[in-house]
């Protein structure tokens, strides 16, 4: 039984290498793909639930003992990830069929896109620090490959610089996991947190905490290390970049809040309260003061992330069980829209063949479907009751409250409706007004494109409408978390 | 031992930052070579350098040393390699394309 949780990683190997040899054979290619997608996303729905109902599994891979070798550990909060991660991907990978050029697709697209979901399952996954850097290594490495895929000259250019501020935080990672484990010890996430609370070496280990933060706040795009996001987000199809901005940064955040309360939790005035509730204050304003300055649809949802991010660390800095399970319950919400407001706009691009909102108009009289599924999701995301952005903002803004952050959670307002206000921009420079496209455009069906998104738009009216059992759930994700103990004992069998 | 590695750890670094400040594309490849050897050495530092026996092909010393940061840096070793190849390669496509290696010519114009 314990074997099956390393299956999300293994399959996604194995098929990715078969179809590295299938290249020249695309339908069969797209065929296996998609069904190697529904296969993990059943295999993650089974795991939630098993996880939920059985409690913690552990795997000691090559049955190494726990804090010597390599172990996989799912507990309650790795396996919802990995449900919404396959989820995001199932659907993503669908647009792509339909979106994603032959060009593009005779160059090892599938087998790319599958390497990636093993970098990020596995990142889920994992229970060793130095294991958690060779997936995101995984993950990082394919999605250079994927974000440069096509090879246009924007392309080439924003990767660049994308790639370079990865291996620069890639290289940090290994600092922060040198220093740790000078300190500690060892590499297994359990024994090191064992370890940690025994130790009381504040100073030494607030040190590395910072140095992680910095790495995960990299990939997270996290103030003041965002600034590569927009630009590099912006230039592959439509379908990689709603895969890259539901999924890549919140495998930063997943890192952040898996080492900051397993881990370094040992000074949570500091850290927590201190440097990461700030740093998340300033990601969420000046993130979506960027979505505000900006007109271009493309360009506003990718700000959008950014401000989004922060609201997710504010709820890891209030360090209450309510503003964790808020930013849990944010991060399930975050990934389900913004995947489908990208695609969203990748259907919009290809009714007008533009990004631009000046240059678009009056898409609610040719295509109402499209128009009216935006608007349920750009409501959603600015927390408009009763769908699920409205339950994931209540309890991390409540608990800012009642912790007396007045602060951050008078921001957090803020950035609700400063969200609001961009969102209504989109929707009013693309769907109301003069029609702008031609006739034969206005003919364009995009039937067959919002099938995939329908799901996710469903999923977040179901999220709000179901918000007593789901937040339910994610208190007890929040509290399982909150309390490193199960996790430390589950791990070490003690 | 440690403290020397220490210095030439931190030349490396400085150099690398130093190459990551310029404008040429070659330069910043090779500075995040120079980078990644730099955290190498650091990882293998970090843990002691040789504090007895090599393990497993000795079994009559009094203490052996830590085999564990040495099995983690060949791992980091072979993932910087693939990453600097594909480095490389982008940094030559972006060259053919742009037609120019200075990054101040790849910023790009501020209305896209």
């Amino acid at each position: 039984m314990n074997n099956i949780i390393i299956l999300p990683v293994i399959i996604p190997f194995i098929i990715g290498a078969i179809l590295i040899l299938l290249y020249k054979r695309h339908s069969m290619q797209r065929v296996i793909s998609g069904i190697t997608m529904f296969v993990l996303l059943a295999l993650s729905v089974f795991l939630a639930i098993y996880v939920y109902q059985h409690g913690t599994i552990v795997l000691e891979v090559g049955d190494w003992k726990a804090p010597f070798g390599i172990v996989i550990v799912a507990d309650l909060f790795s396996t919802l990830m990995l449900l919404l991660s396959t989820l995001v991907g199932t659907v993503c990978l669908f647009f792509a069929f339909q979106t994603v050029s032959q060009d593009r697709e005779k160059q090892f697209f599938y087998p790319l896109y599958l390497f990636l979901m093993i970098g990020v399952n596995g990142s889920f996954l994992t229970g060793d620090l130095f294991n958690l850097f060779v997936f995101f290594e995984v993950m990082l490495i394919s999605s250079y490959g994927l974000i440069v895929h096509g090879g246009t000259g924007y392309q080439l250019r924003e990767s660049f610089k994308y790639v370079i501020i990865n291996i620069f935080a890639s290289a940090l990672f290994i600092v922060g996991i040198a220093w740790v484990y000078s300190i500690t010890g060892t590499m297994n996430m359990a024994h090191m947190a064992q370890r940690v609370s025994e130790l009381d070496q504040t100073g030494a280990l607030n040190i590395v905490a910072i140095i992680f933060f910095i790495v995960f706040a990299c990939k997270g795009a996290l103030f003041p290390l965002y600034f590569w996001l927009p630009r590099s987000y912006y230039g592959p199809p439509a379908a990689i970049a709603a895969l890259f901005g539901g999924l890549l940064t919140k495998v930063g955040i997943y890192a952040i809040i898996r080492t900051f309360t397993l881990i370094f939790n040992h000074d949570v005035s500091f850290t927590h309260k201190g440097l990461i509730v700030t740093i998340a204050g300033f990601t969420m304003l000046l993130g979506v003061l960027g979505a505000v300055s900006q007109f271009d649809f493309k360009r506003i949802l990718s700000y959008h992330i950014i401000s989004q991010v922060g609201y997710m660390v504010m709820g890891l800095g209030i360090f209450t069980p309510l503003a964790v399970a808020g930013a849990i319950y944010y991060i399930a919400h975050h990934m389900i829209v913004k995947t489908a407001l990208f695609l969203f706009a990748g259907a919009t691009q290809k009714i007008t063949g533009t990004t631009d909102l000046k240059k678009m108009g009056g898409l609610l009289g040719t295509h109402p479907w499209l128009a009216w599924l935006f608007f349920i999701t750009a409501i959603s995301l600015a927390g408009i009751p009763p769908l699920s952005g409205f339950f994931s903002k209540f309890p991390i803004i409540l608990a800012g409250f009642e912790e007396q952050q007045y602060v951050i959670s008078a921001v957090a307002l803020l950035v609700g409706l400063l969200t609001l206000f961009s969102m209504m921009k989109i929707f009013s420079y693309a769907f109301w007004g003069k029609q702008k496209h031609t006739e034969e455009q206005a003919k364009i069906p995009v039937g067959k494109l919002l099938l995939p998104i329908l799901p996710l738009v469903a999923l977040t009216i179901i999220l709000g409408f179901a918000a007593e059992p789901i937040f339910t759930y994610s208190m007890e994700v929040a509290e399982e978390i909150m309390n490193p103990t199960n996790y430390i004992e589950s791990v070490l069998k003690e | 031992m440690e403290l020397l590695m220490s210095i030439v750890i931190g030349i490396i670094f400085s150099v690398s930052i130093y190459l990551f400040m310029s404008k040429n594309l070659l330069r910043v490849a090779v500075a995040t070579l120079l980078l990644s050897h730099g955290v190498h050495l650091l990882l293998v530092t970090m843990s002691g350098l040789q504090r007895g026996a090599s393990p497993i092909l000795s079994f009559d010393a009094e203490a052996y040393t830590d085999p564990l940061p040495h099995a983690l840096v060949l791992t980091a070793i072979v993932i910087s390699f693939a990453v600097t190849a594909l480095l490389l390669v982008m940094s030559y496509r972006t060259y053919k394309v742009h037609k120019t290696d200075d990054l101040e010519d790849l910023r790009g114009s501020a209305d896209e």
